[in-house]
């Protein structure tokens, strides 16, 4: 079939089942977007290509479905660098199209011309400069499936216009077959009967959870897992959700802000788990002192991790999923043709577990009643969370908070930005989760720095009726370089400060057509809450003036060992041992 | 030239414009230095065959060519062991020469395998394809004439037969 370039890569989208395109259009990607008018496909026009970058990767997280944006070449392109950078580093998988000048003017820095591939080469999975208009369905296909198989992450197609604008043979693409892309799925069962002996012997094993759980659509096969064995759980910033909260088992979240049991878990363990996770260094802390005296078996789809950061004793290269499932299949014909039993005899390491959660809960003082604690209008929300409810947040404090307060129930329900701490991730993603899933209700966590960047895009959800909540939580400062300048520069506050009032949240908030209320007071922080939830059609923005010296709890000091884990101040013994 | 923590890695990649950048891209990003690079067509004329030294130790060697085969255009990737592979470079050096000196000269080039390539009055141009080491010996020893100019290839490899050592992903993935 002949059609313009232009033509067939909306219909070669069309073909992989894209429902909905982020985008903004200029001049270099314009023919582009004269067949989408009469595509489909819906396309959300944005103010910001960032935002455009943000909400593919929001719609990606709360659908685990490939996010889809378009911008034109030169600055539009390099406004969504950040997305593309930010979907890297969590393996978001996003299919992103840029316009570029026509091949002829390709080196001759014509007008908005810039080297995308070549700036998103170390960003992206893989990126394509497309030369011929009849690659691009056979182009397209690839693209999606290089986005999302295996560890998925973004991918990149240049689109020059004259490739636009010329005839081009349209075809259904064939199976893709990349000869320098091939994913092992299934793990070696050589080394998940291995992985199921290092279990059967462990006394204080954890299952170190990670994003990979959530992209693999791991968590049932999770669940069986940890009930069969009894073995305890810690989710990852990136995996909070994985694993239900509500669920004994489940220490919370490790880490530089993660609660002192999860922490110390997998500080005192004998067996680490890793299941889809990656050793980040906001984990490990000190990675010499980390863990010490456990093994290690590392579950990952992606070669490059193991061995990474720590040398795994055991290795489950394979979809997440797959390793779980094996792993539970191993132990239990382990156990039943042995006198070893499931789940396993580890009441001990149980106790201990359980005396950390005790003497060490996250804590704040909840009887503050002249000054509205930041945790406080964050567990309120969860309390009246609607069922399936997604949380979006930016980074900082506030996003701390979030993972540590909220209580997630179900997977792909909490959208935030974690290896590439991307400040103003929380209001797009937010918009970008509720085009995915219109059925629930979409919260976002907020700071007042972090809304500052990318509030524009409320204008988008009230044009495109993408009604969402934002919280934005108003201490008046960058709170977290606060946190830090308090912590370890001597409370010498340098560049932090932001002021409460200007901008005026709420005229802002109104002005982009969204409802919105100021909270200043303990009490109203409830009624508000409600009122926001009772409206649906509209966007809603809250302004919590919150504590400003609070600050976030536990804390591993950067670059120090997990046992150096500061607890809230209220701890009165701070460092323990 | 000799140096403990210099690495051979042989890839068979795809022959397409921007993969050399995508490589290097890799090497640059963990601020890892090529010490030598050649890079040249197969037999199939679709992939091409880069050989890379590389200075560096080896648990960071092993991440890098983890991270290199996870490129598509990269299809096949290994750490060869000098040990294990022939290497070949080719050294091209114009070097000073009086009258005097010249059958001196020419004489060393024969001996070790060389041969002159061009010639005039005052200058002669030598042309060795050799070991990597052996090219050092002759570099050392033309150095004490005056070399003008010279170029060196940077090694090539191929596994010897036989001795097809295997990725270093895979030996990696053994650790089980």
């Amino acid at each position: 079939m002949k059609l313009t370039g232009a033509q067939a890569l909306i219909k070669s989208l069309e073909h992989q089942g894209v429902e909905v395109i982020f985008g903004l259009p200029g001049g270099a990607i314009l023919p582009v977007y004269d067949p989408i008018l009469d595509s489909s496909i819906r396309h959300i026009l944005v103010r910001h290509e960032q935002g455009a970058g943000h909400m593919a990767e929001g719609y990606s997280m709360a659908t685990r479905r490939p996010g889809v944006a378009m911008v034109t070449s030169g600055p539009g392109a390099t406004n969504i660098v950040t997305p593309l950078m930010n979907a890297f580093m969590d393996s978001t998988p996003l299919v992103v199209v840029t316009g570029q000048v026509a091949t002829g003017s390709i080196g001759t820095d014509a007008f908005q011309e810039c080297d995308i591939t070549g700036i998103t080469m170390g960003i992206t999975k893989h990126n394509w400069l497309v030369k011929d208009p009849n690659e691009i369905p056979q182009i397209v296909a690839e693209a999606f499936h290089v986005a999302t198989t295996g560890r998925p992450g973004p991918v990149l197609i240049d689109f020059p216009k004259d490739i636009a604008n010329s005839a081009a043979d349209y075809y259904t693409p064939g199976s893709v077959s990349l000869a320098g892309f091939n994913i092992q799925t299934e793990p070696d069962s050589n080394a998940v009967a291995a992985a199921a002996d290092l279990i059967l012997k462990s006394k204080r094993p954890v299952l170190y959870v990670g994003g990979g759980v959530l992209k693999s659509n791991a968590s049932a096969a999770l669940r069986i897992l940890v009930e069969q064995t009894s073995i305890p759980v810690v989710t990852t910033l990136m995996a909070r959700g994985a694993f239900p909260d509500s669920h004994e088992l489940n220490l919370g979240m490790p880490g530089m802000h993660g609660t002192y049991t999860a922490v110390t878990t997998l500080q005192k363990s004998d067996l680490l788990i890793a299941l889809g996770a990656r050793f980040d260094d906001r984990v490990t802390g000190k990675i010499s002192a980390f863990a010490p005296n456990a093994k290690i078996i590392h579950a990952d789809v992606d070669p490059a991790e193991i061995g990474k950061v720590r040398k795994p004793d055991v290795v489950l290269l394979g979809e997440c999923r797959r390793s779980i499932e094996e792993l539970t299949r191993a132990l239990t014909e382990k156990t039943s043709s042995s006198n070893e039993a499931l789940p396993l005899n580890i009441t001990e390491w149980h106790n201990t577990l359980k005396e950390w959660q005790q003497k060490y809960p996250l804590s704040y003082d909840r009887q503050a009643s002249d000054v509205i604690k930041p945790q406080y209008v964050i567990e309120e929300i969860s309390k009246r969370q609607k069922e399936g409810t997604i949380l979006a947040s930016g980074v900082g404090q506030h996003q701390m908070w979030a993972s540590q307060y909220w209580k997630f129930n179900s997977p792909n329900t909490w959208v935030n930005s974690g290896g590439a701490g991307t400040m103003g991730f929380g209001v797009p993603a937010a918009i970008g989760a509720k085009v995915g899933r219109p059925d629930k209700q979409v919260w976002a966590i907020d700071g007042d720095g972090c809304f500052q960047m990318t509030a524009q895009e409320l204008v988008t959800s009230s044009a495109e009726q993408i009604p969402v909540k934002i919280a934005i939580l108003n201490n008046a400062y960058l709170g977290m370089v606060r946190q830090w300048q308090h912590m370890f520069y001597e409370e010498r506050y340098s560049e932090v400060y932001l002021s409460p009032d200007l901008p005026d949240y709420v005229k802002w908030a109104e002005a982009m057509g969204a409802i919105a209320f100021r909270v200043d007071t303990p009490e109203e922080v409830i009624p508000t809450i409600e009122k926001a939830n009772e409206i649906d059609d509209r966007s809603v923005v809250i302004d919590f003036r919150t504590d400003v010296t609070e600050r976030v709890f536990p804390m591993v000091p950067a670059g120090a060992p997990n046992d150096d884990i500061l607890v809230s101040p209220e701890h009165a013994d701070g460092i323990i041992q | 030239m000799k140096n403990s923590n210099h690495h051979i890695v042989s890839a068979l990649v795809e022959n397409r414009s921007g993969v050399l950048a995508r490589i290097a891209g890799l090497f640059a990003r963990r601020g890892f230095n090529i010490y030598s690079l050649a890079v040249a067509p197969t037999d199939d004329s679709k992939l091409s065959r880069v050989t890379i030294v590389v200075d560096v130790e080896t648990s960071l060697l092993n991440q890098v060519v983890n991270q290199l085969n996870k490129l598509i255009n990269v299809v096949e990737i290994q750490e060869l062991s000098p040990l294990d592979a022939v290497e070949r470079e080719l050294l091209l050096a114009t070097v000073q020469c009086s009258t005097g000196k010249r059958s001196e000269i020419i004489q060393i080039v024969t001996a070790l395998g060389g041969e002159i390539v061009d010639a005039d009055i005052s200058s002669l141009t030598i042309e060795m394809s050799s070991t990597p080491e052996k090219l050092d010996t002759l570099e050392e020893l033309l150095n004490s004439y005056g070399i003008l100019k010279i170029q060196r290839t940077g090694r090539v490899a191929l596994p010897r037969l036989g001795y097809l050592a295997e990725t270093v992903a895979d030996s990696e993935l053994k650790l089980a």
